[in-house]
């Protein structure tokens, strides 16, 4: 799915990168916990958090990651915005919960990832 | 046989600095990009190190990361001076965790550390004492 299509859906506003037109995410992860992020997304993921600190971009970045959205209308700080920056990551803000972000980007046929497998 | 390796890579790891940690694997990470190393096992590596370099913050007096490059494996080294790990068993359980709210409020803590950098690597091996613990990871080029 074209990121550009999921700043529509969530009404999201862009805090960093506006994102190249072709750029896409095949996979959602949804997590506060960057440990889980790290054993189950893939590089073809876009992370959605309500964590709000510096760890959430290191793991993005540890994991090739290029999109994140942070839910519940939290905005991340200036250092995260920076870390953000350092490493080309777009970053995302909406104002929709994360069950009603995950609800509106599954209907609209963003994947899950099959932590099974 | 020549058992150096062609690179070193260290880094020290301070413990409680949370606004720095990742700092480490970040540099590992870029280092190895420079050296034309295949993406999947630089994620390996980046996720290896960077749990690793969680736990050095959050749970010891702090240490170091080694990143050894060698013709056809990577050996990433974690050592730390303590206290150690009490039942190494539990802590590689998935969901086993020692860490505080706090760290938990910062999405760490999960209990995956371990098992994580298990599960990314070819070879892993842990010893600990109450003097510090070491982890010795293999992934294969």
């Amino acid at each position: 799915m074209k990121v550009t299509k999921i700043i529509d859906i969530l009404k999201a506003e862009v805090l960093m990168n506006y994102p190249d037109e072709n750029l896409e995410v095949e996979y959602g992860c949804a997590s506060d916990l960057m440990s889980d992020v790290l054993a189950f997304a893939n590089s073809d993921s876009m992370l959605i958090t309500g964590l709000s600190n510096p760890q959430v971009i290191r793991t993005a970045e540890m994991m090739d990651i290029s999109t994140v959205v942070f839910v519940r209308g939290k905005k991340p700080g200036k250092e995260i915005l920076e870390l953000a920056e350092e490493n080309s990551l777009t970053i995302l803000a909406t104002d929709y919960s994360m069950f009603e972000t995950c609800g509106l980007l599954f209907l609209n046929g963003l994947k899950g990832i099959d932590v099974n497998e | 046989m020549n058992n150096r390796p062609l690179k070193r890579y260290s880094y020290r790891i301070i413990a409680n600095d949370f606004m720095v940690a990742g700092k480490g694997s970040s540099s590992i990470k870029s280092n190895l990009k420079s050296l034309g190393i295949d993406a999947t096992i630089i994620r390996r590596i980046a996720i290896i190190s960077y749990e690793a370099e969680m736990n050095i913050v959050i749970h010891s007096f702090g240490g170091k990361i080694h990143c050894d490059i060698y013709e056809n494996k990577i050996v990433l080294i974690s050592e730390d001076t303590g206290p150690g790990i009490k039942d190494v068993d539990l802590a590689m359980t998935e969901g086993y965790s020692t860490a505080t709210e706090s760290v938990r409020e910062l999405g760490f803590g999960a209990g995956m550390g371990l098992p994580n950098m298990k599960k990314y690597s070819d070879n892993f091996e842990i010893t600990t004492g109450s003097e510090g613990t070491r982890i010795t990871v293999t992934v294969y080029l």
